[in-house]
């Protein structure tokens, strides 16, 4: 069991009106593994993760979680996410409950937990990501950094299998990446299953075990990082390599 | 079309913000500029009304007719100010309940639900309120009880005759006028509300759908949690305002013979003629419900955004 890959993603299509978002990627993720996705903007890299959550519905193609196909099944899909953390760009914090509210509200509306636990288990996530004291506070009075490890906390209350990153830094202030990849290097060492898109190529670097450069829709490069920043094999991955290193 | 009619309805209920920016800074003219002479002129007129009825026997007469206080402690439930009042939030408890089922029918994804709701509203929306309060406590009552009566009545025809008794036998008089005029207007302003809801829906940003389901929650409790709070706080001014607007129409319910603040006033000039006395009381009246509701909401506005 433990050797079947965690993810499988097979001929997967999602297209928008004429727009074809993604067209036809074949993909496997192995338990612990960690893959960055890179590629240019629009070359469909948050929609592939956004499916693996089925946030949107494919147009066609398969997706497997632990051996499990995604369908249309609206309670298989609410408890197939429940096993599968998302970080989004812009945190999306609940802005109207404190901190420890937004860690612990899933918890006990869908892990059914009493309030006591979900809240013990809320602080030891808070710990982790270094940010017990803002307990009380509501999310607008913290800075993006700490928002964006707030919103990491309360993905992994859930005890999630999988964690999807969807451009985690990519809205904060140069000073806050650190602390964010810091967060998100420790859950990679410790096992856990992550997809990130992210153009962080110190993190790629030092976390991933595999890298995917998606554009137009495709997978269209494969490697590990090693290889992927010292020989890219397509034409496509130097390009877009040679613009994101140069500065 | 539709956000142009919810904005219409709002923005001339409202009472606006004293203006800023036509002093000079920094002085004692910008502060007095500031000061909200427009509500210091209404309290005035209703100070100055105060004292009419209190020193003149007429106007006395007039108020005590109007508003009911003349029953006694006892007959008040049934005294013309208690009548608005009460028509006025039980119509308005109601239309919540309506309003907020409408909002989230209309963005459904089921197209029966959708359009079930887009009907219910345009067809509100379409006709005049009066017309409509006429309507439904005239002809929609009577046809609901006649329509309940059949279902006795066929219950009856296949031999079931405890279903046949709990359905049949009932009388359209049953139903009192002030029950059809709560009706009327919980069905009126179920729509307005609505749209209202919608509205407070649809501004809270898509991420924060995402976010909870995300976290395995379903779409209710998504809806629960985490959208309809921040809605409901953004619309909570809105949501007055309509409570005051209600407040206002309720007086269209005196068309049904209901015997609110205005149909105690037509009935009292209309025994005495002292038109000038029963409708310059009826006005202040409502003025003085509708100008310190509208200060409540402006209240809740206020500690609303000191929140954010």
């Amino acid at each position: 069991m433990s050797s079947q890959p965690i993810i499988v993603v097979k001929h997967l299509h999602k297209h928008f009106g004429k727009v074809e978002a993604l067209n036809g990627v074949d993909l496997e993720v192995e338990r612990g593994r960690v893959i960055v996705i890179i590629g240019p903007s629009g070359g469909g890299k948050s929609t592939l993760l956004r499916c693996i959550n089925h946030l949107e519905a494919p147009t066609g193609g398969e997706i497997w979680i632990e051996g499990e196909r995604l369908t249309h099944n609206q309670q298989r899909l609410n408890a197939i996410r429940a096993e599968i953390g998302m970080v989004f760009q812009l945190f999306n914090l609940f802005p109207h409950l404190t901190v420890l509210e937004n860690v612990t509200l899933a918890q006990r509306v869908v892990r059914k937990r009493a309030r006591d636990e979900a809240e013990k288990i809320a602080m030891q996530k808070l710990e982790r990501v270094g940010i017990p004291e803002k307990a009380n506070s509501y999310p607008g009075q913290l800075s993006g950094g700490q928002q964006q490890r707030v919103a990491i906390a309360r993905a992994l209350a859930m005890d999630p299998k999988i964690m999807l990153f969807d451009e985690p830094t990519s809205a904060l202030d140069p000073e806050m990446i650190k602390e964010v990849l810091d967060v998100m290097l420790d859950l990679a060492k410790e096992g856990m299953t992550m997809l990130v898109v992210s153009h962080e190529m110190g993190f790629a670097r030092a976390a991933a075990d595999e890298m995917i450069f998606l554009d137009g829709g495709k997978i269209v490069e494969q490697a590990t990082p090693q290889e992927l920043f010292a020989n890219p094999k397509e034409e496509r991955t130097k390009l877009f390599l040679s613009q994101i290193l140069t500065h | 079309m539709s956000m142009g009619h919810v904005a219409d309805r709002t923005s001339q209920q409202s009472i606006e913000a004293p203006s800023l920016t036509t002093a000079r800074p920094g002085t004692i003219g910008r502060r007095l500029a500031d000061l909200p002479w427009w509500l210091f002129a209404i309290i005035a007129l209703i100070l100055w009304v105060a004292t009419i009825i209190l020193t003149q026997p007429n106007y006395l007469e007039a108020f005590a007719r109007i508003s009911g206080t003349y029953r006694g402690l006892l007959g008040m439930l049934r005294a013309g100010i208690v009548v608005t009042i009460g028509t006025s939030l039980a119509a308005y408890l109601i239309a919540i309940v309506l309003g907020l089922l409408t909002g989230l029918g209309r963005m459904s994804r089921n197209v029966f639900v959708r359009n079930v709701a887009r009907t219910y509203i345009e067809l509100v929306r379409g006709i005049p309120m009066l017309v409509l309060i006429f309507f439904i406590a005239l002809v929609g009552v009577p046809a609901a009880v006649d329509f309940i009566n059949s279902i006795g009545e066929w219950f009856a025809s296949i031999g079931l005759t405890a279903l046949a008794d709990l359905f049949g036998g009932m009388e359209n008089q049953a139903v009192p006028m002030i029950v059809r005029a709560i009706i009327a207007l919980a069905v009126t302003y179920g729509a307005f509300l609505a749209e209202i809801f919608r509205a407070g829906i649809q501004s809270i940003g898509r991420g924060q759908m995402e976010a909870a389901r995300s976290l395995g929650m379903t779409y209710a409790a998504a809806m629960r949690y985490i959208i309809l709070p921040q809605a409901i706080r953004n619309i909570l001014p809105a949501l007055g305002n309509d409570f005051v607007s209600m407040v206002k129409d309720s007086s269209l319910v005196s068309l049904l013979a209901v015997r609110d603040m205005t149909q105690m006033a037509k009935v009292y000039s209309g025994s005495t003629f002292r038109f000038r006395e029963a409708y310059v009381t009826l006005s202040i009246l409502y003025l003085t419900m509708t100008v310190s509701l509208s200060l409540g909401v402006q209240a809740i506005e206020r500690r609303l955004r000191k929140h954010e």
